[in-house]
């Protein structure tokens, strides 16, 4: 085949403002989101409410008592907020992107659209920053409503390093949504039967939260010598465990933000934290100031936008060689 | 890179292919489209109409040879191709859950039409299409006629000098075709030059000032209605003749030009003749004591050069 007769002229973005507000505001005035947004209330104010509940029992002065909000897990349900963020983010995002390039197509409007003058970057890129705009006012909803709860039934405002922190927390936050809507996305354009899908999208989310940990589990047991014969060797062998975690953006996720709004964090691994403590003389319990515990967790968050980026482009790529025809 | 377009052509295309794996679904065509023409694409199912016109708009890689848009090349300029020319792709869709002006709203951004001149143009388009009074009705409710004249409302608004409709006939009732061929003669009573694909082929005939006849990839005529007759159905008169109480065939014969005479059903035949012959074969039937009933010149129907031309490649193949 002839390809590349030249280079095609005209700005790759022509067009990425109007698509951009046209999926912000079907999305922010769907049904669906709407059911999204019940879905993340109900399940994130399980948690909060039995942690304010927890919380307002501890009467020991605590630096960072309103972060904790984010992250004790009460005595009722073992789970805390940030641990059911990380499960449901992905599916705000799923439900979000996995029709979004389908749906057209399926409705014939992708033609029609794609005969005005844009380029297919253009559209992807406008649909998934309307995704990720949707995204980002319901995680500062929720954000706000937490706070606020955090405000009135704790009695006393957050201090500015706990609002820096938690400002920090929804960015992160939102890049971990935006990697999720980038694999919807991806499936949406591979697919054109939106239950398709839907369904590998959710497949692959199930495959990281059950099966991913055990697989993890269980190629770090297949490398574990008879006997441990240094501390070094402990060491590396729990780098390469949580190497193999770190796979999953939940994981990404979720040390990032243990990061953030566990100002105590020093270092990731039970045995890790304890060499921290032994070699370099570091207290545990001990906070670290902001600039420290965001370099701690610099990695994780490249690794999320990396990871966002790499999933649309390969979106992109598949899509730029689709046939638009029914 | 291709040539500049000749004068008065819209679209040009040259050698034109277009390859799906070892399928040529596109088989080097030379076409060309003139200003201020209807020009109609015919052909059985997978001809190859639909492929064209999506390489003519830059919505599909071409495997070889050229196309010029409007003096753009579709490939390397699709942008500048697409804001001039509008497409009514067959089986076309809108967002059931907006309105009809909402549709045409998103794609007046789309199209990066000023904000003040947009709501203007919009209603200047639906009333072109007599849609004005359901402009905020969702287009969920639309019928397909509705929807199709939608269509033909965006590319009113687009101001195109093109307008590409892959078939916007199909699925419509007769009165609905009528109305939609009526909207395509005005689009080309403002200037717009038409390149239409369509099955209905009389209702065609009746729009069209040129078509081309597609087959496996290829153009296997072209010209206007009249000339492709002459082509396939020879050159001519065709003449239909319905009389009584004589042997008509004999009663003709000896009449100069006559060159077939056909038995189309019950004291019904029809005559080829090089030259108008009908007033020899009237005082012939008269004078052989038949009863002449109806005597008339036949227009070169498309069906007709249709069906023959595909009988004709059918049987050389
Ligand atoms: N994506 C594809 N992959 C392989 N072959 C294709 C593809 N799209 C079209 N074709 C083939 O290309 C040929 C031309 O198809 P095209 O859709 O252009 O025909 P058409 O004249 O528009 O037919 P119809 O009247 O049914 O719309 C057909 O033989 C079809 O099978
Ligand atoms: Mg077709």
């Amino acid at each position: 085949m002839l390809r590349n007769q030249g280079r095609r002229e005209g700005s790759p973005f022509t067009g990425v403002g109007p698509v951009f507000v046209k999926e912000l505001s079907d999305h922010l005035s769907s049904t669906r989101m709407l059911v999204l947004t019940l879905f993340v209330i109900v399940f994130g104010a399980l948690p909060v409410g039995f942690t304010l509940q927890t919380l307002r029992e501890v009467t020991q002065s605590d630096q960072y008592l309103f972060l904790r909000i984010f992250t004790v897990s009460p005595q009722q349900v073992p789970i805390s907020f940030i641990a059911a963020l990380t499960f449901m983010i992905p599916l705000m995002a799923i439900g979000l992107g996995f029709d979004a390039v389908n749906s057209e197509f399926n409705r014939r409007t992708l033609s029609r659209v794609l005969s005005q003058p844009i380029y297919r970057d253009a559209l992807l890129l406008g649909k998934f920053l309307g995704g990720l705009a949707t995204l980002a006012v319901a995680l500062t909803a929720l954000f706000l409503i937490v706070f606020g709860a955090g405000l009135l039934l704790l009695g006393l405002p957050p201090r500015g390093p706990e609002v820096v922190r938690g400002v920090a927390f929804l960015i992160v936050a939102i890049a971990y949504g935006g990697v999720w809507l980038a694999v919807a996305m991806l499936f949406s354009v591979i697919f054109r039967s939106t239950a398709t899908s839907a369904l590998c999208s959710l497949g692959l989310w199930l495959f990281f939260f059950l099966l991913w940990p055990m697989i993890a589990q269980a190629i770090t047991t297949g490398f574990m010598p008879a006997q441990f014969r240094s501390v070094d060797e402990v060491l590396s062998l729990e780098q390469f465990s949580s190497a193999l975690q770190r796979l999953s953006p939940g994981t990404l996720f979720g040390e990032a933000v243990l990061g953030l709004l566990q100002p105590e964090t020093k270092a990731f691994g039970d045995f890790a934290n304890l060499v921290m403590a032994q070699t370099r003389g570091m207290i545990p319990g001990t906070p670290l100031p902001f600039d420290q515990s965001l370099l701690l967790i610099w990695p994780q968050i490249t690794g999320l936008i990396a990871g966002m980026i790499v999933v649309f482009s390969i979106a992109y790529i598949v899509f730029q060689r689709e046939e638009v025809r029914a | 890179m291709s040539d500049p377009l000749e004068a008065d052509n819209v679209i040009e295309a040259r050698g034109l292919l277009k390859l799906y794996g070892s399928t040529r679904a596109v088989d080097s065509i030379d076409l060309s489209i003139r200003k201020g023409e209807i020009f109609g694409l015919l052909g059985p199912n997978g001809a190859g109409k639909t492929t064209t016109i999506l390489m003519m708009l830059g919505l599909t890689e071409t495997s070889g040879g050229s196309v010029d848009v409007l003096g753009f090349n579709p490939v390397r300029q699709p942008l500048e191709v697409k804001r001039r020319v509008g497409y009514l792709p067959d089986a076309v869709g809108f967002y059931d859950h907006l309105t009809a002006r909402e549709n045409l709203v998103y794609i007046a951004r789309l199209l990066d039409i000023p904000r003040r001149e947009t709501d203007g143009r919009i209603m200047e388009a639906l009333s072109a299409v007599q849609l004005a009074e359901v402009a905020d009705k969702r287009v969920a409710t639309f019928s397909r006629g509705m929807r199709q004249r939608l269509g033909i409302a965006e590319i009113v608004m687009k101001k195109a000098e093109v307008a590409i409709l892959d078939e916007p006939t199909s699925g419509l009732d007769p009165h609905a075709t009528f109305e939609l061929l009526e909207m395509i003669r005005g689009l080309k009573k403002s200037g717009v030059a038409v390149l239409l694909s369509s099955h209905l082929l009389d209702r065609v005939q009746s729009v069209c000032d040129r078509v081309a006849l597609f087959n496996k990839g290829k153009i296997a005529l072209m010209g206007s209605v009249v000339e492709l007759a002459n082509q396939v159905l020879g050159a001519g008169h065709p003449i239909l003749i319905e009389a009584t109480g004589t042997d008509v065939p004999a009663a003709l014969k000896g009449i100069e030009g006559v060159q077939q005479v056909l038995p189309d059903g019950a004291g019904i035949w029809r005559v080829v003749a090089d030259r108008d012959i009908r007033a020899a074969a009237a005082q012939r039937i008269v004078s052989a004591g038949g009863s002449l009933t109806r005597l008339a010149e036949l227009q070169p129907s498309l069906e007709e050069v249709y069906t023959r031309y595909f009988e004709e490649a059918r049987r050389a193949a």
